[in-house]
């Protein structure tokens, strides 16, 4: 039989004092057969240590998630902020406004100088990629209603959780890396489009071509909520240039109504005003709260089939020589499911023109042309649907003819065609 | 937007299906959906009084 024996400390003077609780029931405790010490006083569990995964078990207890660390949901409202994904090509000379150097980020000027936008391979550490505004054409004095700056949409159903328009609306920081030959002020708005409200701030670029990350918080607002639907909801807008007529306001630091002369009232920038000007944006996130986390990463696959639900390339396409010998005819399927039902265009670079598509013709035998072509407004959805082109077609194929019709080179290759699908906000 | 050549096509029943268009130098069939950004371009500029909408051939 086991003996047990308690020792004194032999330079401590206090009493060791073991109590029985207030019971009748008898009870056993087992000490564990090693050594070592038990749990520290009033029951911290500062001693237990390399716990078995497996013997946690039971319900997690109610504890306040700001001191969980390490936990990465998905946090970026923003696709494509890392300017990886690019269909519609990589470089624009002299861009027109509306031109998306990458998917999802839209240049817009008017009447202020002339610019190549691109995707460019400068970025910070950690990324591979970023939109490069370059200044080829300069306008140091802008007229009145010109403007310059690079936006991007975000759909109002996408944004419930900003709670916008209610007591409880939640704040929103905005971080991205800015590189420019300028270091100057440069205005960042976000605008509510279902209400016509905006708030706006400014960011200090302090050190000429050198990536700086900038972090800009911005408070909710308690009025106006964003439509649950698939229209845009909120365009984050960064401003570069413009005349008066977009900066002789104040800039609104608080929620308000959108005022045309408060958007570029910040910027000091002035990127229109010599050929010797760039700005590299890239990294942008938006995220609830109030303080910026690391940059959201997600993979390239992921990003393309973010962007393919605002705009689509169909480059190859199996279809038939309609019945009334005008029409080729192709079923498209929209992978995923556009925004909306989407707007189609024949694009053809190189030897290969917008109005002329190559096909061949079962059983493979001989390539023919279509010349003249137009799309026809067929049956169409943003699932996709039956799809329409006349034109005057070589070879005579024959009714009911199944065609293969191609190009030869890659979208933005030396040559090629396609049809493009565009749902944009 | 720069908006030119704006005509309806119609399709089998001969009812308004689409628009052609030449936006910012290209030319897109857009169709008659609220929801279509070019869509709603048109109508604003119709609104507006820049540009009309021909009749389909």
């Amino acid at each position: 039989m086991a003996k047990v024996k308690i020792q004194g400390h032999a330079s401590g003077t206090g009493i060791l004092t073991v109590t029985a609780p207030d019971t009748d029931v008898n009870r056993t405790i087992t000490l564990p057969d090693a050594t070592g010490t038990l749990l520290n006083s009033d029951g911290s569990a500062a001693s237990l240590t390399a716990i078995p995964a497996a013997n946690i078990t039971g319900t997690l207890p109610a504890i306040d998630g700001s001191s969980l660390t390490g936990i990465a949901g998905r946090r970026n409202i923003i696709i494509n902020g890392a300017m990886k994904v690019a269909q519609r090509g990589t470089s624009f000379a002299a861009a027109a406004t509306g031109t998306f150097p990458v998917d999802r980020f839209k240049f817009n000027h008017s009447s202020i100088g002339a610019y190549t936008v691109s995707q460019d391979s400068s970025a910070p550490d950690g990324f591979a990629n970023s939109i490069k505004i370059d200044c080829t054409t300069a306008d140091a004095s802008p007229g009145a209603a010109d403007h310059l700056y690079l936006a991007t949409t975000i759909e109002g159903q996408d944004l419930q959780h900003l709670k916008k328009g209610t007591a409880s609306a939640e704040s929103v920081t905005l971080s991205f890396w800015v590189k420019s030959n300028k270091t100057a002020n440069g205005q960042v708005n976000l605008r509510d489009m279902d209400n016509t409200r905006i708030i706006a701030n400014t960011y200090t670029i302090s050190s000429a071509d050198t990536w700086e990350q900038k972090t800009i918080t911005f408070a909710g607002d308690t009025t106006g909520a964003f439509g649950d639907d698939n229209g845009v909801g909120l365009n984050v807008d960064f401003w570069f240039d413009s005349g008066s007529n977009f900066s002789s306001g104040a800039m609104p630091t608080s929620w308000e109504a959108t005022a045309t002369a408060d958007q570029n009232a910040g910027t000091t920038l002035a990127l229109a005003d010599s050929t010797s000007n760039y700005i590299n944006i890239t990294g942008v996130q938006l995220e609830l709260g109030t303080a910026a986390t690391d940059f959201d990463h997600r993979s390239y696959g992921e990003e393309l089939m973010e962007c393919m639900r605002y705009y689509q390339i169909c480059q190859y396409r199996i279809g038939t020589h309609s019945t009334n010998g005008t029409d080729l005819v192709w079923n498209y399927t929209c992978v995923p499911p556009m925004r909306a039902t989407p707007s189609r265009a024949i694009v053809g670079g190189g030897s290969y023109s917008s109005t002329t598509v190559y096909y061949e013709t079962s059983p493979w035998a001989s390539v023919g042309t279509a010349t003249s072509c137009a799309l026809r407004a067929s049956n169409f959805t943003h699932y996709g649907g039956a799809t329409a082109m006349t034109g005057t077609f070589s070879g005579s194929p024959s009714a009911g003819d199944v065609i293969s019709i191609f190009a030869s080179g890659a979208p933005q290759a030396a040559n090629y065609s396609y049809m493009e699908l565009e749902a944009e906000l | 937007m720069v908006i030119t050549n704006a005509k309806y096509h119609t399709n089998a029943l001969s009812e308004n299906a689409g628009i052609e268009a030449t936006i910012d130098g290209k030319v897109w069939v857009i169709p008659l959906d609220l929801g279509n950004a070019h869509y709603a371009e048109i109508l604003k500029q119709v609104d507006e009084g820049t540009i009309t909408i021909a009749e389909a051939d």
